[in-house]
C-alpha cells in the first residue's frame, strides 16, 4: 500500500540521515577497529601465522572482519536509535501515526542494514590496502551480508525493546555478540580446535554466517553453506516473530 | 451525523493497581471546542493517552467520528492529531525534517507534505526556523512546532494536552487565536489545561474529571451559571476593624493590606459599597480574585474530594467495626 510505504520511508530516511549525520561516530569508528586488526592480527601476527584454509592469513581473516563490522554496526544503530527514540520520546511521533507495527520495525531495520553494509563496504575497501582477492560467489556474499545486516537488526531492536536504560543497550553486544563473534571462527579455523569444541562451535551461529560470507568470497568453508542459510533464516523468522510480538504487547512502549 | 469523540466506560488501572479511569463516558461533538479540566494525576492525560493510542485501556470503548478504536485503529489516528504536555521531538534534528517525517507517517505525499508545512509554519510565525535544530528553539516555539507537527496531516480532531504550559502570555494569546481559527475552519478540539481563563475564553463545553471520573460535564456557560458567589479583591485605605466586624460578605483582610470578600447571586456590589461608605473605608480599586471558571472548578474538586474522604472514612470505620 502506497501510504505503508510512504511510511517505512520515512521511517527509514530518518534513520539513514540520523547515522549519516554523526558519521564521524558510526562509519568511522568501525573501520579505524578493522584497520588496528588488519595491521596487528593480519600484518604483524599474521606473518608469522603463515596460511590458515589455503590462503594467507590475512586474506582469511579479511571475511570475519568484514563480518563483524556489519553486525555490530547493525545491530548497534538499532538498538542504539529505537532506545535513543523511546528515551526522548520522540517514538511517539510513529505510535500515534497509522503505522502499522511490521513497518516501524522494517523502518528501523532498514536504517541497521543501510549502515551495516556501509560499514562493511568501506572495511572492504580498506582490506585491499593490506591483501587482494576475488569474490568466489558474489550471490553468497549479497544473501549472507543482507541477511545478516537484517538478522543483527532485528536483534538490535528486540534489545532497545527490552531496555529500560542505557546500560542495557550495551549488555548483549559486550556480554553476548563480541563473544560469540570471536569464537565464531572470524581469527581462526574450526578445524585448529579438538574435536569436542569444534561439536560446541556449531552451536554458533555467528561461525555460521562467517564461514557462509568467507565462502562467498574465497570459496571455503568449515561448515555446510546449505545448512548456514537455513540456519539464519531460521533465527531471522524466530527474531522478527519476537519483535513484531513486543511491538503488539507495546513493550517499553505503551503504558 | 456521527460525534466527533465517543467514549463509553472507559477504564485504565496501571499495572500495581492503580485505577486512573473508572468507566468514564464522554460525548465530543464535531466543531467543538471542548475542555477536559481536572487537577494533577485526575485522569486527564490517561484519558488522552488511550484516545491517542499511547495508553492501553483496560476496557470501554473509543470512537472518533464514528470508528471504532478497537476495530480499525489506524483509521482513528488517521482523524487525530495528538499534541502532548512533553517535548517529545528528537531535538537534534531539524524543524523542516521532524514534520516531512511526521507528515510520511502518515502517508502523505511529499508535494502535499511540504504545502502543510509550510501554511502551518508561516501561521504559527516559525517559517523562518524551519533549518534550524530544535534544540535551538525556545520554550514557546517548541510548543507552536507540535501544534504544527499535530496539524500536519490536516486531522478532523485535534487533541492539545496543556498546550500553552510554560509560554508567555503574549504568545499564550496568539496561539489562542491561532486555534480559534483552526476551529472555526471545522477542525474539532479537546483541550486540557491548568489556565482556566484559557477554558473560558475557548471552550464551549467543559467535563472536569476527578479520581478517574467525570463530575460535571456541560457547556461552559451553564457551568458559570452554576455559580452562586464571586470573589473579589479590593485596595483600600482606612481602618477596616468596624467593617469586618460586620461580617457581612465574608470579609477578610489579606496579608497584603487588601480586603477579600465574596458577593453571592441576588446581592450586588452597590450593597458592598454602601458599607464601604458607611464605614468611611476608601476603595482604591478592585478585582475578581479569580478567573470565575478556576473558583467554580476549584470548588467542584474541593467538593469531590470531599466526598471521596468521607467515603474513605466511612470504609475505615465499618472495617474496624468489622475487625472488632
Amino acid at each position: 500500500m502506497l501510504q505503508y510505504r510512504i511510511a517505512f520511508m520515512a521511517i527509514a530516511g530518518k534513520e539513514i540521515r540520523r547515522f549519516l549525520r554523526i558519521w564521524q561516530q558510526t562509519l568511522i569508528p568501525p573501520v579505524m577497529t578493522m584497520v588496528l586488526y588488519f595491521i596487528i592480527f593480519g600484518n604483524l601476527i599474521g606473518r608469522r601465522i603463515g596460511e590458515m584454509g589455503g590462503f594467507d592469513y590475512m586474506a582469511f581473516i579479511v571475511p570475519g572482519l568484514i563480518m563483524m563490522s556489519v553486525i555490530t554496526s547493525a545491530y548497534g544503530n538499532v538498538s542504539s536509535s529505537f532506545f535513543g527514540n523511546k528515551f526522548q520520546r520522540s517514538i511517539e511521533e510513529i505510535l500515534v501515526a497509522p503505522v502499522p507495527n511490521y513497518v516501524m520495525l522494517a523502518g528501523f531495520v532498514a536504517g541497521g542494514v543501510v549502515r551495516g553494509i556501509m560499514v562493511g563496504v568501506l572495511v572492504t575497501v580498506v582490506s585491499l590496502a593490506f591483501t587482494s582477492f576475488t569474490i568466489s560467489h558474489v550471490p553468497v556474499v549479497v544473501a549472507v551480508i543482507l541477511l545478516t545486516a537484517i538478522l543483527f537488526s532485528v536483534g538490535g531492536f528486540i534489545n532497545a525493546m527490552y531496555a529500560t536504560k542505557f546500560d542495557d543497550v550495551a549488555l548483549v553486544p559486550t556480554f553476548v555478540l563480541t563473544p560469540l563473534t570471536y569464537l565464531g571462527g572470524v581469527f581462526y579455523s574450526i578445524e585448529l580446535l579438538p574435536a569436542f569444541w569444534q561439536g560446541v562451535s556449531q552451536l554458533n551461529p555467528i561461525l555460521h554466517m562467517v564461514n557462509a560470507f568467507r565462502f562467498g568470497v574465497l570459496g571455503v568453508s568449515d561448515v555446510n553453506v546449505v545448512f548456514a542459510f537455513v540456519m539464519i533464516g531460521v533465527f531471522l523468522v524466530v527474531l522478527v516473530a519476537w519483535a513484531l510480538w513486543l511491538l503488539d504487547r507495546g513493550k517499553g512502549l505503551r503504558s | 451525523m456521527t460525534h466527533a469523540l465517543e467514549i463509553k466506560d472507559l477504564r485504565k488501572t496501571y499495572e500495581g493497581g492503580f485505577e486512573a479511569l473508572k468507566g468514564i463516558d464522554l460525548t465530543v461533538e464535531r466543531g467543538d471546542f471542548f475542555a477536559l479540566l481536572g487537577p494533577n494525576g485526575a485522569g486527564k492525560s490517561t484519558t488522552l493517552g488511550i484516545i491517542s493510542d499511547l495508553v492501553r485501556k483496560s476496557s470501554g470503548t473509543v470512537r472518533v467520528c464514528g470508528i471504532d478504536q478497537n476495530k480499525e485503529p489506524e483509521a482513528v489516528k488517521r482523524m487525530l492529531g495528538v499534541v502532548p504536555q512533553e517535548f517529545n521531538f528528537n531535538t537534534f534534528e531539524r524543524v523542516h525534517d521532524i514534520l516531512v517525517q511526521q507528515a510520511g507517517y502518515y502517508g502523505m505525499e511529499k508535494t502535499l507534505a511540504l504545502k502543510n508545512i509550510e501554511k502551518y509554519l508561516r501561521q504559527l510565525e516559525l517559517w523562518d526556523k524551519r533549518f534550524d535544530q530544535v534544540r535551538m528553539l525556545s520554550g514557546g516555539m517548541k510548543r507552536r512546532l507540535m501544534i504544527v507537527r499535530g496539524l500536519i496531516h490536516e486531522p478532523e480532531l485535534l487533541i492539545l494536552d496543556e498546550p500553552t504550559a510554560g509560554v508567555d502570555i503574549e504568545i499564550r494569546r496568539s496561539m489562542w487565536r491561532f486555534l480559534e481559527r483552526i476551529n472555526k475552519a471545522g477542525v474539532t478540539i479537546i483541550l486540557t489545561t491548568h489556565y482556566l481563563e484559557e477554558a473560558e475564553s475557548l471552550c464551549r463545553n467543559i467535563a472536569i474529571i476527578n479520581h478517574g471520573e467525570i463530575i460535571t460535564n456541560t457547556t461552559v456557560k451553564d457551568l458559570l451559571r452554576q455559580m452562586d458567589r464571586s470573589t473579589f479583591v479590593a485596595d483600600i485605605q482606612g481602618d477596616v476593624t468596624p467593617l469586618l466586624a460586620e461580617t457581612a460578605f465574608d470579609m477578610q483582610l489579606r496579608d497584603d493590606g487588601s480586603l477579600a470578600f465574596q458577593v453571592r447571586r441576588g446581592d450586588s456590589l452597590n450593597q458592598v459599597f454602601e458599607l464601604f461608605n458607611r464605614h468611611r473605608v476608601e476603595v482604591i480599586s478592585i478585582r475578581p480574585r479569580t478567573n470565575r471558571l478556576e473558583e467554580l472548578f476549584v470548588d467542584l474538586v474541593q467538593e469531590d474530594q470531599q466526598k471521596h474522604a468521607d467515603k474513605a472514612a466511612a470504609v475505615a470505620s465499618a472495617a474496624a467495626g468489622g475487625a472488632a
